[in-house]
């Protein structure tokens, strides 16, 4: 199952040229790229890891694609996102956060049913590739 | 269908991009605006010859391969990095500044913005700190140019384990494989530079442009000065000239001698004497031409005549 998160998932995967482009109008409007990976694909988990420090100061978007290679060499089979943070406000805040790298395989979620007090149910969602160990979760070792 | 040099032949055609076949050299000389930027060179920087001439064939060889590109001629990408070698003084900083509008203008580098380090913005202080260090900056120069000023103090030959060479392996990979992305300049003191690329052979046939800056003649340092006064709203007195004369002339034979730096110290050194001077007198009227000169004493004051035999 194909994972929907942030702008642009819902359109076939960006390339590279793309990423890019998107990359150049964040730092056109000033914002800092930053590089985030996790292999936990739960929706409600929003504290991805971080790849460095948020990219400050650049002015071409070729700095940025040259840490996303990075990063792609070591997480290439895990989900890797970018967020552009706009400090004009007096703090960060995300302007555009979008998918960049996602593992070959992704198993997808299923759904369990808690019974509780009563004929009670309580839904919750669980990726059935966080059933192994970090680390693991899409291969490797 | 065919293109000929119309206005049209820049945007591609409906049916997808046709090769053009022909172009007016001129026009396309004075789209990018290079002969603005190459005339301003010629009048703001003094003498340069050898300079000059050898920016002069990187834009035009610049000017062809855009051409060619459009033509369907493809080519790899130009090497442009280059290493300025030079005295102390002799405009090494500035061309580079010159230099980035060009490649800016001509479209090899997409930003233009110049980033001006030295040993200490690349070099970490320990283990693990440098290579994060390098990329930052390469990051911030991408898309422009990396200037890298004194670039031979990247290299510590008496200390094996110095840092400076895993910046300096950095730099190398990304000067070969983002050759579109940056592009480097290196600067430095002639022979210093010398041993500093006799020691990384690498650096050498990575930078396709060894341009040496040749020290300035003293006609040329004299119509420097007077150009840097003019910027500043000053001018040399009849008698100051003549004494700026003498002065560029002993100075020359000192130690220590930075060529057109060492003149803009003695000019903010001269200023000083002319407003004591005029100072030392609180009851006159002075008027903007007494304000704007410099006389002969404010010359003849420097420690370069009292120390002459």
């Amino acid at each position: 199952m194909r994972v929907t998160q942030g702008a642009f998932s819902f359109l076939p995967d960006l390339t590279d040229e793309q990423i890019s482009a998107q990359v150049q109008y964040c730092l056109g409007k000033g914002w800092a790229v930053n590089i985030e990976f996790t292999d936990d694909p739960h929706p409600r988990n929003t504290f991805w890891e971080m790849w460095g420090l948020p990219m400050f100061d650049l002015r071409d978007a070729a700095g940025v694609l040259m840490e996303l290679n990075e990063c792609r060499k070591v997480y290439g089979n895990s989900y890797i996102r970018m967020s552009a943070f706009d400090s004009s406000p007096g703090w960060e805040s995300v302007r555009l956060s979008f998918l960049v790298n996602r593992p070959k395989d992704e198993p997808g979620f299923r759904l369990e049913r808690h019974e509780v007090e009563g004929r009670n149910i309580r839904y919750t969602t669980k990726s059935y590739a966080t059933d192994r160990p970090e680390g693991i979760r899409y291969g490797g070792k | 269908m065919s293109v000929s040099a119309a206005p049209s032949a820049v945007a591609p055609a409906a049916g997808g991009p046709l090769p053009i076949e022909r172009v007016d050299l001129r026009r396309e000389f004075n789209e990018v605006g290079i002969g603005e930027v190459l005339d301003q060179l010629d009048r703001e920087l003094i003498g340069l010859k050898p300079v000059k001439t050898r920016i002069r064939e990187i834009a035009s060889l610049l000017l062809i391969e855009r051409i060619r590109k459009r033509m369907g001629l493809t080519s790899e990408v130009p090497t442009l990095h280059m290493s300025f070698t030079g005295n102390p003084g002799t405009g090494k900083t500035t061309v580079a500044l010159r230099i980035a509008s060009i490649l800016h203008k001509l479209g090899f580098v997409r930003r233009g913005q110049v980033v001006s380090v030295t040993r200490d913005e690349l070099v970490g202080q320990y283990i693990g700190h440098t290579a994060p260090k390098t990329k930052e900056i390469l990051k911030k120069a991408m898309g422009g140019v990396l200037f890298i000023d004194e670039a031979y103090y990247l290299h510590r030959p008496d200390n094996e384990r110095d840092y400076g060479q895993e910046a300096i392996e950095i730099l190398l990979q990304v000067m070969e494989s983002q050759r579109e992305d940056l592009v480097v300049i290196l600067a430095g003191y002639g022979d210093r530079m010398d041993k500093f690329f006799g020691s990384n052979p690498g650096f050498r046939s990575r930078i396709a442009h060894h341009i040496d800056f040749p020290d300035y003649a003293d006609d040329e340092l004299l119509a420097i000065a007077e150009l840097m006064l003019g910027d500043m709203n000053y001018k040399f007195s009849a008698d100051a000239r003549a004494a700026f004369v003498r002065y560029i002339t002993l100075r020359k034979t000192q130690p220590l001698f930075s060529n057109a730096r060492s003149i803009r110290n003695a000019l903010d050194r001269m200023r000083l004497r002319q407003a004591n001077r005029l100072v030392a007198d609180l009851d006159r009227v002075l008027t903007a031409d007494e304000i704007m000169s410099l006389e002969a004493p404010d010359v003849l004051a420097s420690r370069v005549f009292s120390n002459a035999p």
